[in-house]
């Protein structure tokens, strides 16, 4: 069982926080601060498993970690789950974001939280793998924002017309940006 | 209206969405709480307004707030709101939400059901896969009952998209709502076959986290895994079903023989690391559950280790990791294999990352033999010298502690070097451990007596060199190392070459500065020394020295009586004046030295950490009762009686006292003063425990050698190092002497004949330097140290433990009773009932179920033999099939006996509730078109039964003696898998070493031809249905049908034309001469097995019954009808049960005289006796009673409960057989029966 999904960046604020047993939302933040604490002091070339987060579960978990670019992605997992196995799935989830989002970055991540989300959901539910063939989790995706997108979308035509106006008044758009940098480079691993 | 529709799509314009939230809260650093306060504010208006687009927008943002930090509960029935909406946009964010921030304390869920459940049936897949999602985070125990149902149903939805989530979610409804779990489990059982393959590994995953908490409920399915095994491609799932059979290994030692095989074939063909990895697990989780001794697996264990060592090898610090840690595994049962790579292992002590430094030094803890600790231990020092960081660091410290003391100091062999380490470690910087070296100091020193000297000499340099470890006052850890040091020098004040100036170096002024606790032992200790300095003056003419002492503590101590610390104080200014006392004395010469000594007497022992929890509660006292009167209510709030006792345990204490009576009480006391009596340690009456070594029976006391070639004292701080070098001087030096001592031994050998042969030098062989007498911890009478109950209470889990083998077998199955049915949604909704009402009114059936399916379990027992025999043959039958194939073969459940032919005292609710089993389970079996495979392992449960104890235990034993035998069958097998089994022994528990069995054969051809060949079991598996309809019994027939074409055969059908005595049974609403269509189809080459049931009127005449199989075979040009004849025999011994007979009830019947007798004689047998008394057990279901030398008798029972009693003589080839039945007329066939058999062979 997978019992959370913390994604934060280097700073340690959260990008995605899934949690697959309650904790009220203080102790929400006390855990994604510690498991920041822990994961951050590791150097890169370190193994990607960590015991000893004394906030979630207890001897039986592990922390697997993986670290692109800003972002950490660390999966909580019990004794049930393959070490090597989970880290795979980490490398799958990130390359279907990657996909999802042609070429993601944090600010993807920042922007759009509620997608990677329903992407998540394709891949974990409840705390147990779904699926793990990317192409399969991709086309679920797409099929639901299409959906979506027959619907008109959440925010439909006229509000769309009115946050172009309102960015206008913004000194910066996000989305320009230089972000070259903080693309997440997703390095062709082994098929797991 | 219309206008306010307008109105609201204006607002909504200038709403803001959640990009712009996060922009916001991005362009609002410095003041961020207050910019997402007025952002909190705007969502709540936005909340109010009827547009639920609106809404959902709001409750998009509120989830990302949540993520924050923000508590968003306020808005929960609001998101109830946005989910309930018809779009999916909006669907999709109210689930979303829900699933961040539900749980089973939100009120509003309770408003969901009825959404989620419309939801579920929607048309649009992606609304279902929505809710599904969703449901997963927050189900609740009610959610999960109410919609357990709807669930079930989509786990056989058309898409597998949805198919696929249905399965998940089942587990966390089987957590929610156990109840649940036996319905649903022939669904999922099926879905492990389902044809896509996402659904395919969903159901795996499910069954996996269920068999990991309740392993023994699922070990039927391991042979349909093992298929999955074999044939799955998908990693993912084979991970998961490798780590099940890892956990399934350790219950089923049969299983992990099977897997090595496969297993290894798969380490050696994967490319994945994390298959590979896996299987190097189960593997060794097989081999830990195979007893050790294996000589055929060293070689499994050597690829497993040779594997790991590459992955340890291996740049991956990943698989480095993983690497060690398998590894540790291995370590537990094979040290032997794994200390050959200490050298890898020391080199990962290196590695600059810290996790593997740890996992490595986990792995030396268990590496450590007594030749080798000095050296591990040496190693180690030079890391905590070179470590940074005090974490590293600090857990190197404990680890060095943790393997030097590990099992009771076992591999120490010379103490003084162990106490020169612990002297050495306190010279490490700010470490946290100061306390743990203390208390290994305190134990040492207590505990081995040989060491005491030693360690009191070291002490005292310690406390003489107090000023190095006090040093840095901040880092203040260290210095409880004094305290013990103080201690240790004043409790063994006698060691002490100079006690004047340890004295003084207790007393110094900047003892004062030392944390109040050491102050405290300090001057506690203080005035034990000064009890020995004044003893050892007492002799002396000149009482100056003795005179000084007391000055000097009248001078000193004053400093302690100001102590801000209580204790410090008070010990202080008690021992001050009676020092003053003393000195007066002293002034008159007069002798005070044995009575202060007197104040110090007697040795303290160590205690057993668990030993005041054992205390047991006096009788009469009430630790609840006021003392007092209690106080008025408002003070008495926050004291709370701290518990002195166990709480839990009084109870059982206070039972078991009163057992006692006052004259075992007596003769325990006898007892316990004879063992105190024989124990130096103890303290005696006696006041001086000097006085102890005096007493009677001191001869028993291991005398405590000093060992000369290590010099005692050692000047200044001791180095660890030195020691090495003698323990291999000595060690040497003993090798030596132990030749000498052998030679001697063997010209002793000569005269007294056997005596044990030291043999090779093993470590065992080391002698300790110093003669180790581990003291024990003491332990209140009666008390056991053992550990109580430590499974949590509360884990959800445990409920989950149901047994599930009996569901999944067509006709020993225990149907689904009405309680156990999933709730159906009703069309009016139901009264609601309190749950807790209502979750304790579904709660009982089932208990009571679980109870009656136990003791069918144990009945299953007996059948069993007959099993493992059939199942022998089978697999001879089948040599050119893969062993592999043989465990999936699938072996219908062995039926249950009814209650009432075995037990009377069975309870009348468990017989009624299996009456009815056997039609409504048959047809349900036919109606799940999967054939239902069953396990061929034992399941082993203990007996919980009511019969006497002794009837218990015999019967236990005797499994015992099945499972041994069982045992070695399957090994056997696993090897000369081709030839017969030769060894395997089958007579009902006599004597053991006989001449070996040839094989017996359970299983007859029924007709064949050039498709297919039927087989059938001959012994059939008996019921017997009373009350239903009178003198009616069930008989199961089991056929095997193989496939012996190229051609694919389906539609089978099976009938047989009905005699007057025995029908076929046929599903309800079939016509009395319709065929029975056989549950599955047969490609080529394969067999299956299928069972029949026939209902029998008369059981004391053989039977013929006329059947057809007609089937189509199926080839790519062609399918043609084709049609078997066949002939069903029933003998009467298939109406037999075996069923065991005590001797005393065996003489009672045969003394009845209700049974009437008959004999046969066969000649020209020549066969051992106890074949051919397996011959009868295995053909015709008797067991045996008694056997002595060449005659036996021996019992069995049949459907209808008649007696058939046999005594079996022999004497040269000719067997005489003397019978009793009270059936004349059965008695005589299954005589005939008998007959046939010999003369057969």
């Amino acid at each position: 069982m997978i019992k959370a999904i913390l994604i934060f960046n280097n700073h340690g604020k959260p990008r995605l926080i899934r949690f697959y047993q309650y904790f009220a939302e203080d102790m929400q933040q006390q855990i994604i601060r510690e498991t920041f604490h822990l994961v951050s002091k590791r150097d890169d070339n370190v193994c990607n498993f960590l015991e000893g987060g004394s906030l979630i579960g207890g001897s039986d978990y592990k922390l697997i970690y993986r670290h692109y670019a800003t972002l950490y992605f660390v999966f909580c997992v019990d004794s049930s789950e393959s070490e090597l196995g989970i880290l795979d799935l980490i490398q799958v989830f990130v390359e279907t974001l990657d996909k999802c989002f042609e070429n993601v970055c944090e600010l993807d991540l920042i922007f759009h939280m509620d997608k990677v989300h329903y992407i998540l959901q394709e891949v974990v539910m409840g705390g147990m793998v779904l699926e793990t063939n990317m192409n399969e989790i991709v086309a679920q995706v797409e099929l639901q924002n299409r959906m979506e997108k027959s619907e008109g979308g959440l925010s439909g035509a006229p509000a769309r017309a009115v946050s172009a106006v309102k960015n206008m008044n913004l000194p910066e758009i996000p989305r320009n940006i230089n972000i070259g940098d903080i693309n997440i480079k997703v390095p062709s691993l082994s098929p797991f | 209206m219309a206008l306010k529709i307008v109105k609201g799509s204006i607002d909504r314009m200038f709403d803001k969405n959640l990009q712009d939230l996060v922009r916001g809260i991005r362009n609002h650093k410095e003041d961020e709480a207050k910019y997402i306060s007025t952002c909190i504010d705007e969502i709540k208006q936005e909340l109010k307004q009827d547009n639920i687009a609106v809404k959902a927008n709001a409750v998009c943002k509120l989830t990302y707030l949540q993520m924050l930090g923000y508590d968003v509960s306020w808005a929960a029935f609001n998101i109830v709101e946005v989910m309930s909406s018809s779009k999916f946009t909006f669907k999709r964010i109210g689930y979303l939400a829900a699933s961040q921030c539900f749980h089973e304390g939100t009120d509003v869920i309770m408003l969901t059901t009825n959404q989620i459940r419309k939801d579920l049936s929607s048309p649009n897949q992606y609304d279902t896969g929505v809710a599904l999602t969703g449901l997963s985070c927050f189900v609740t125990p009610d959610l999960a009952r109410d919609l357990a149902n709807d669930i079930m149903t989509l786990m056989s939805h058309t898409k597998p998209y949805i198919r696929k989530k249905a399965v998940l979610i089942m587990y966390k409804v089987f957590l929610k709502y156990p109840e649940s779990l036996r319905p649903a489990f022939p669904r999922l059982k099926e879905k492990l076959e389902d044809p896509d393959p996402g659904v395919q590994s969903a159901a795996v995953n499910v069954i996996c986290e269920l068999a990991r908490r309740n392993p023994k409920n699922y070990l039927s399915l391991a042979p349909l895994f093992f298929k999955l095994m074999t044939s799955s491609t998908n990693n993912w799932v084979l991970i998961k079903i490798i780590k099940l059979f890892g956990a399934l290994t350790p219950l089923e030692p049969r299983l992990g023989k099977k897997l090595i095989e496969p297993l290894t074939n798969l380490i050696h063909s994967t490319s994945a690391m994390s298959l590979l990895y896996e299987c190097v697990n189960t593997v060794i989780a097989v081999l830990i559950s195979l007893s050790s001794g294996m000589p055929n697996h060293s070689a499994s264990i050597q690829l497993c280790v040779q594997k790991l060592r590459i992955l340890i090898e291996d740049s991956d610090q990943n698989l480095k990791y993983l690497g060690l840690l398998a590894m540790s595994k291995i370590l537990k049962t094979h040290p032997k294999s794994v200390q050959s790579h200490k050298d890898l292992i020391l080199q990962c002590l290196d590695d600059k990352d810290e996790s593997i430094r740890l996992r490595a030094l986990d792995l030396l803890y268990g590496m450590v033999s007594k030749k080798n600790l000095m050296e591990i231990v040496k190693k180690l020092m030079l890391h905590v010298d070179k470590a940074e960081g005090t974490t590293y660091r600090d857990e190197l410290l404990t680890k060095i502690i943790d393997i030097c003391s590990q099992s009771n100091y076992q591999y120490i062999t010379n103490f003084e070097w162990y106490i020169s380490i612990l002297v050495e470690l306190t010279r490490l910087e700010g470490t946290r451990h100061g306390h743990l070296i203390a208390s290994q100091m305190l134990d040492v020193a207590i505990r081995v007596k040989a060491i005491r000297g030693f360690a009191v000499a070291q002490m005292a340099t310690l406390l003489d060199n107090a000023h190095l470890l006090t040093g840095n006052t901040q880092r203040n850890g260290i210095c409880e190392v004094l305290y013990a040091a103080a201690w240790i020098c004043g409790e063994f004040s006698e060691h002490l070459e100079d006690p004047m100036q340890t004295l003084e170096a207790m007393l110094r002024p900047k003892v004062a500065t030392l944390p109040g606790h050491i102050q405290a032992v300090y001057v506690q200790n203080a005035a034990k020394l000064f009890a020995t300095v004044l003893q050892k003056h007492e002799g002396e003419t000149d009482s100056q020295a003795a005179q000084e002492t007391s000055q000097l503590l009248i001078d000193r101590l004053p400093l302690f009586v100001q102590s801000a610390n209580l204790e410090v104080q008070e010990r202080a200014s008690c021992i001050l004046q009676l020092v003053k006392y003393i000195q007066k004395l002293q002034q008159k010469n007069v002798e005070v030295a044995e009575e202060v000594t007197a104040l110090f007497a007697g040795e303290l022992n160590p205690v057993a950490p668990k030993a005041q929890k054992k205390v047991p509660i006096p009788e009469g006292l009430d630790l609840d009762a006021w003392i007092n009167e209690p106080p008025s209510e408002s003070e008495s709030e926050d004291e709370k009686p701290k518990a002195v006792f166990a709480k839990e345990e009084p109870k059982h204490y206070r039972s078991r006292n009163t057992e006692v009576d006052e004259k075992e009480l007596a003769r325990r006391r006898e007892v316990r003063k004879q063992e105190q009596a024989n124990n130096p340690f103890y303290i005696k009456a006696s006041p001086s425990s000097q006085k102890v070594y005096d007493a009677p029976g001191v001869e028993h006391i291991p005398v405590v050698q000093i060992d000369l070639s290590v010099p005692l004292k050692v000047p200044g701080m001791p180095m660890s190092d030195q020691y090495l070098k003698l323990e291999e001087e000595r060690q040497q030096k003993e090798k030596a002497e132990r030749k000498k001592k052998e030679k001697k031994k063997k010209r002793e050998k000569r005269g007294k004949g056997r005596k044990a042969d030291s043999g090779p030098e093993s470590e065992e062989d080391i002698t300790p330097a110093q003669h180790v007498d581990i003291v024990t911890e003491e332990m209140p009478e009666n008390a056991l140290p053992s550990d109580d109950d430590d499974k949590d209470p509360n884990d959800p889990h445990r409920a989950l433990d149901i047994d599930l083998d009996n569901l999944l077998s067509g006709f020993s199955s225990r149907p689904l009773a009405d309680s156990e049915k999933l709730p159906v949604r009703t069309h009016r909704p139901e009264v609601l009932k309190s749950p807790a009402e209502d979750r304790v009114s579904e709660s009982v059936p089932p208990e009571t179920k679980k109870k009656s399916s136990k003791e069918k379990k144990e009945k299953k027992k007996d059948k069993e033999k007959d099993r493992k025999r059939s199942k022998e043959e089978k697999k001879k039958k089948k040599k050119h099939k893969e062993v592999e194939e043989e465990l999936l073969e699938s072996q219908p459940e062995e039926p249950v006996q009814s209650e009432e032919t075995k037990e009377a005292a069975a309870p009348p609710t468990s017989t009624s509730a299996e009456e009815v089993t056997v039609p409504s389970s048959a047809v349900e079996t036919s109606s799940a078109a999967v054939p239902e495979s069953e396990p061929d392992e034992p399941k082993d449960t203990e007996p919980e039964d009511t019969k006497s104890s002794k009837h218990k235990k015999k019967k236990q034993k005797k499994e015992k003696e099945e499972k041994e035998k069982k045992k070695k069958k399957r090994h056997h097998h696993h090897h000369h898998h081709g030839e017969a089994g030769g060894e395997d022994s089958v007579q009902n528990g006599t004597v053991e070493e006989e001449e070996p069995l040839p094989p017996m054969s359970n299983y007859s051809v029924l007709a064949e031809n050039s498709f297919i060949k039927m087989m059938r079991e001959d012994a059939e598996q008996v019921y017997d249905i009373q009350g239903n309809h009178q003198d009616e019994s069930k008989v199961v027939v089991s056929i095997i049908f193989e496939n012996k074409s190229d051609s694919f055969l389906k539609s089978m059908e099976f009938n047989v034309l009905d005699s007057l005595n025995s029908k076929l049974q046929r599903p309800e609403g079939a016509g009395p001469h319709d065929g029975l269509t056989v549950p599955f189809q047969l490609p080529p080459g394969v067999s299956n097995e299928a069972r029949f049931v026939f209902s029998v009127q008369s059981i004391v005449m053989p039977q013929k019954l006329k059947g057809t199989l007609t089937f189509i075979v199926k080839s790519d040009e062609s399918s043609t009808h084709e049609k078997l004849d066949f002939k069903l025999h029933f003998t009467c011994t298939s109406y037999l049960i075996t069923t065991p007979c005590y001797s005393d009830a065996y003489a009672k019947l045969l003394e009845s005289g209700d049974l009437k007798g008959s004999s046969l004689r066969l000649e020209g047998i020549n066969m051992p006796f106890h074949h051919l008394l397996a011959r009868i057990c295995f053909h015709h279901h008797f067991s045996v009673v008694e056997r002595i030398d060449s005659c036996a008798s021996m019992y069995s029972r049949s459907i209808q409960g008649h007696h058939v009693c046999l005594l079996v003589k022999t004497s040269d080839q000719t067997v005489s057989i003397d019978a009793k039945c009270d059936e004349p007329s059965l008695l005589g066939n299954v005589l005939d029966e008998l007959k046939q058999t010999f003369s057969k062979c």
